[in-house]
């Protein structure tokens, strides 16, 4: 590799981070603003302008708060719990792709990370390795509440993983590539993947609700019945890491869905307008982070409109309702090609 | 049995609809409902910059009115403390001496007049009862404190002072008025 390539990627590598972490801890003061909103009140407007400064208030809070490691707990799992939520929601973003390619005297870089030919496995591998960093956490805090949240996560997690690589099994049938790069650029124009294929958006949707412990699908952490859920005996920043990287999953989510449904960064009518690669690169970008925003806003429209629901509720609909109806989407889409290709 | 509202529904344990099982359109009915409360005017008053308009007749600290000349209307009677249905109010009379006569309207004044607020229910019996017109109820807000020794108001808060009147006219009204001074009630006589 060039040495300009490697200095292009670390610092791309630098700002994608610097991003992730901005929208996910603007995403927190999103969210209490949109509960605020739905609900008629006006949400935190103290701390800066409109309240623009709460996230950093909440962070310093967060940082300043004493640290509790409590006796029985296992010391070195309850400190790799959060470390693993946080290092795999970040990890994610890697494979990625935030927009086409960017030439800058005479080099092309490409503006994402790594171009993965398994990029999709990439993504489930490390939505698997999460469920870890809940599990552990559960496990070490050695408390009963910890443990049944970090076991419904765990369960929870496993169910809805099936339904949503099914409902991959049917995108990859319609792309015929695992690579996300390969993915986005065959959505250019309007050809996005959501209207070939509806309802497999619908489940990964759903699922994606469900993996990122979001509500409806928030039982891991329901405050209602079990304190805190897996974080109840959790304090100071390791909570805080816990807190944010339910934020940066959903960013990533948001990002996921967005590159395989909605065309990543393509944007109808761009190639019409004229304009040099550079500048509809960037554009593409913005209008990927448009739909990004969308799908988090989304994500807490949802949350703040439902209820939770009830443990045997999620299973049936995990497993008596999403699989079957993923596995009938797959068949759907491969009786559709096989037909197809025969002529 | 009568029902209390219009909204009552009656629970039942019968078996979902398909429409009603995939969930579906009751969610989008859910989020109609909610994208439409998230466009509407928050009815949140942003406290210390707006403040909420009070009923003209709000009962909130009291205050020991002065008469047209500068004097206590005071006597200390004691009937607001015997009216007081949380014993709230204490005081203390006191004579008046020569050379205070623009002091203290009448011959008897209260030397210390207490009233403890975390006690006071604000019902406004002590207004009721008052035959000098010199205990009222306003619209101000009885201010928090850190301990509870601050919440015995005495003297120095209650009277008010000759530059800073206090309006109470919402309240004495000449209907109020006539109430405790006409001798044809039982209770003026």
């Amino acid at each position: 590799m060039e040495l300009t390539t490697i200095i292009f990627k670390t610092i791309f590598l630098f700002i994608i981070l610097l991003v992730t972490l901005v929208v996910a801890m603007y995403s927190t003061y999103a969210e209490r603003k949109v509960a605020a909103f739905m609900q008629d009140r006006n949400g935190p407007n103290r701390a800066g302008p409109f309240g623009l400064l709460q996230p950093l208030a909440d962070g310093l809070k967060m940082f300043m708060k004493e640290e509790i490691i409590p006796l029985t707990a296992n010391k070195y799992l309850f400190i790799l719990g959060p470390s693993i939520a946080m290092t795999t929601a970040l990890l994610t973003g890697v494979v990625i792709p935030w927009g086409d390619t960017l030439t800058i005297n005479g080099h092309v870089y490409s503006l994402q990370m790594a171009d993965l030919n398994i990029g999709i496995l990439y993504v489930f591998a490390m939505v698997s390795i999460g469920v870890y960093g809940i599990m552990i956490g559960g496990w070490a805090s050695n408390n009963k509440y910890a443990l049944l949240g970090a076991i419904r996560a765990a369960s929870q997690m496993i169910s809805y993983e099936l339904a949503m690589g099914m409902s991959i099994i049917a995108l990859v049938l319609t792309t015929g590539s695992l690579s996300l790069h390969d993915i986005v650029a065959q959505q250019h124009g309007m050809h996005w993947n959501i209207f070939y294929q509806p309802l497999g958006f619908f489940i990964f949707l759903i699922c994606a609700f469900a993996e990122t412990n979001r509500a409806p699908f928030d039982l891991p952490e329901c405050e209602t019945e079990l304190i805190g859920g897996y974080h109840t005996e959790y304090s100071s920043m390791k909570l805080g890491f816990y807190l944010f990287a339910e934020y940066v999953n959903m960013f990533i989510s948001s990002a996921v869905i967005a590159t395989l449904y909605f065309g990543g960064y393509n944007m109808p009518f761009i190639d019409q307008l004229g304009l040099s690669s550079n500048a509809v690169t960037f554009i593409g970008m913005g209008f990927f982070f448009i739909k990004i925003f969308a799908f988090i806003f989304l994500f807490m429209w949802i949350r703040w409109t439902l209820p939770r629901f009830r443990y045997d509720q999620l299973m049936n609909m995990g497993w008596k309702g999403l699989i079957p109806l993923a596995i009938f989407n797959i068949l759907a889409t491969g009786t559709y090609y096989f037909f197809t290709s025969l002529k | 049995m009568q029902k209390l509202t219009n909204r009552s529904v009656v629970a039942s344990d019968k078996k979902m609809t398909f429409m009603e099982r995939i969930y579906v359109p009751a969610i989008l009915k859910g989020m109609s409902i909610t994208i439409k409360h998230f466009f509407k005017k928050k009815t949140t008053i942003n406290y210390p910059e707006e403040k909420r308009e009070f009923s003209k007749v709000y009962r909130g600290q009291h205050v020991l009115k002065r008469d047209d000349e500068g004097r206590e209307r005071c006597t200390a009677c004691g009937l607001c403390a015997v009216a007081c249905p949380a014993e709230a109010i204490t005081m203390v009379a006191a004579e008046r001496k020569p050379g205070e006569e623009h002091l203290y309207r009448e011959e008897k004044y209260a030397a210390i007049y207490e009233i403890n607020m975390l006690r006071c229910i604000f019902c406004g019996d002590c207004e009721d009862a008052c035959p000098k017109e010199a205990i009222f109820l306003t619209d101000r807000i009885v201010a928090s404190e850190y301990k509870r020794k601050p919440f015995v108001y005495g003297k120095d808060i209650l009277v008010e002072p000759m530059d800073l009147r206090v309006d109470i006219s919402a309240r004495q009204t000449s209907a109020v008025h006539d109430f405790k001074s006409n001798k044809a009630f039982a209770h003026n006589r």
